[in-house]
């Protein structure tokens, strides 16, 4: 008489399976997550790219609603990059992320703060809030230097 | 029998003196060095040459921004299929650098690839492309960097590392006899005959040296005109570099205000940031002339559109 008789070792495979099947499944949301989220802030960013390049006449509302949107995915941000999350999903993340996470937190906050700053600050003219985006604009490029692939 | 043996060794040696022979540090010709030292140098010029060749990217520390990015201490680990090139120290530090370096010395390292000492450079330093900037603007660029800071390079900076026999550096000149030339890679006559495109296309092809990243390479490593810009694998090995030829494939949704604007902010169309590399090209690029990346998106929307290599 074998130890497992064969049902058992069935239903242990089906069991590795679906736990295999749902960690790729929870991979795939959070890469749709962070990459949604990514997108909500470009969306953020062309209305205020518009704004500092006067091809949009300066609204000091939506420029602050901009801001929110960048700071609430601020807020969340550095929990959408978990282990098993690295491929997949066409992701433009780095390994950087994960073999250097301390780095990734750091600029994650920079974000943060910049973005937080710039809603403090509620520019009321363009020229108030040229001064106040400079640095939102910056903390992109930073970050995505070191925590995006090259594209 | 001994006489076979002889024949071997005879043969041997007459394929190592040929080798020798063909591999032979290659240098500037007389006139381009006449040239570049006659030239009365421009130092805002060479400011804008320095960053739209992109010299920071490589040999600052990665990651840094503002004067931190005038310090060319070199250590940027470039990996390839031959192995990883190591980015050196070219600061104006004596010893470390290249700061005791006369202007001949530094025209021959761009032009030929090769160095004071006479020893070939690896093509990971884009020579094959920079061989196309001007006489003047190598002089201008020279004057520039005698502005720029000293660096000591750190004790524990990583060496280039390559397997046999990327790593005989003589070879690079059979590599150099092959690839290495001053010719456009776009025929001029196939683009509209305008100086904005004109220009656009010698930023784009020599000192902007684009298509080394942007345009897949032969088994030599060299770059392959037929795909021009038209994309390539990632040397870091994730990812792809994008085609930048006008096709639906690269950025033919781009306008032309759209790709200057992105090489001046890293921001593309759909606002998403430049990540990795290009993030770093476009720090470069915001200290380049307004009119200068204008000229390389008229060039850019005028290139032949290719599709992804599949």
């Amino acid at each position: 008489m074998p130890i497992l008789t064969k049902s058992v070792k069935m239903m242990l495979a089906a069991a590795v399976a679906l736990a295999v099947g749902s960690a790729a499944v929870v991979a795939q949301d959070a890469i749709a997550e962070r990459k949604a989220a990514m997108k909500s802030v470009g969306g953020a960013m062309g209305t205020l790219v518009r704004f500092a390049r006067g091809q949009a006449e300066y609204d000091a509302a939506a420029a602050l609603a901009a801001f929110t949107t960048m700071n609430e995915v601020a807020g969340r941000y550095g929990d959408l990059f978990p282990e098993g999350t690295e491929t997949g999903g066409d992701t433009k993340a780095s390994p950087a992320i994960w073999s250097d996470r301390a780095g990734f937190d750091a600029e994650v906050a920079k974000f943060q703060v910049n973005t937080a700053s710039a809603i403090d600050a509620a520019p009321a003219d363009v020229d108030a809030f040229r001064a106040v985006f400079g640095p939102v604009g910056q903390s992109c490029g930073s970050c995505h230097e070191k925590f995006q692939l090259s594209n | 029998m001994k006489r076979l043996a002889l024949a071997f060794v005879f043969l041997a040696f007459a394929g190592a003196a040929f080798f020798w022979f063909l591999t032979a540090p290659n240098s500037v010709p007389e006139a381009r060095m006449v040239a570049v030292t006659a030239h009365t140098p421009d130092i805002a010029n060479g400011e804008n040459v320095f960053w739209a060749a992109g010299c920071a990217s490589c040999h600052s520390v990665q990651g840094s921004s503002g004067d931190a990015r005038l310090e060319l201490v070199g250590g940027y680990e470039l990996k390839s299929d031959f192995g990883t090139f190591v980015a050196p120290n070219i600061s104006m530090h004596p010893d470390d650098g290249i700061g005791n370096w006369s202007l001949e010395d530094f025209a021959t390292s761009i032009i030929a690839g090769v160095s004071p000492d006479g020893r070939h450079y690896y093509p990971a330093y884009p020579f094959a492309s920079f061989s196309r900037i001007t006489d003047t603007d190598i002089a201008d660029l020279w004057e520039f960097w005698q502005t720029l800071p000293a660096a000591v390079t750190p004790d524990d900076q990583p060496r280039t590392d390559l397997g046999f026999p990327f790593n005989i550096r003589r070879g690079v000149g059979l590599w150099k006899l092959a690839f290495l030339n001053d010719q456009p890679f776009v025929d001029p006559a196939s683009l509209p005959d305008d100086p904005l495109i004109a220009r656009g296309q010698y930023l784009t092809e020599g000192m902007g040296h684009c298509g080394e990243c942007h345009t897949s390479r032969n088994i030599a490593g060299a770059i392959r005109g037929d795909v021009w810009l038209a994309g390539a694998p990632n040397p870091s090995g994730q990812g792809r570099i994008p085609n930048i030829t006008p096709h639906p494939d690269g950025i033919d949704s781009w306008t032309e205000d759209d790709i200057a604007f992105s090489l001046e902010s890293g921001f593309t169309p759909t606002f998403d940031s430049f990540g990795g590399t290009m993030a770093s090209v476009a720090k470069n690029y915001a200290n380049v002339a307004a009119e200068d990346r204008q000229a390389i998106a008229a060039y850019l929307k005028a290139v032949t559109a290719l599709p992804d290599l599949q």
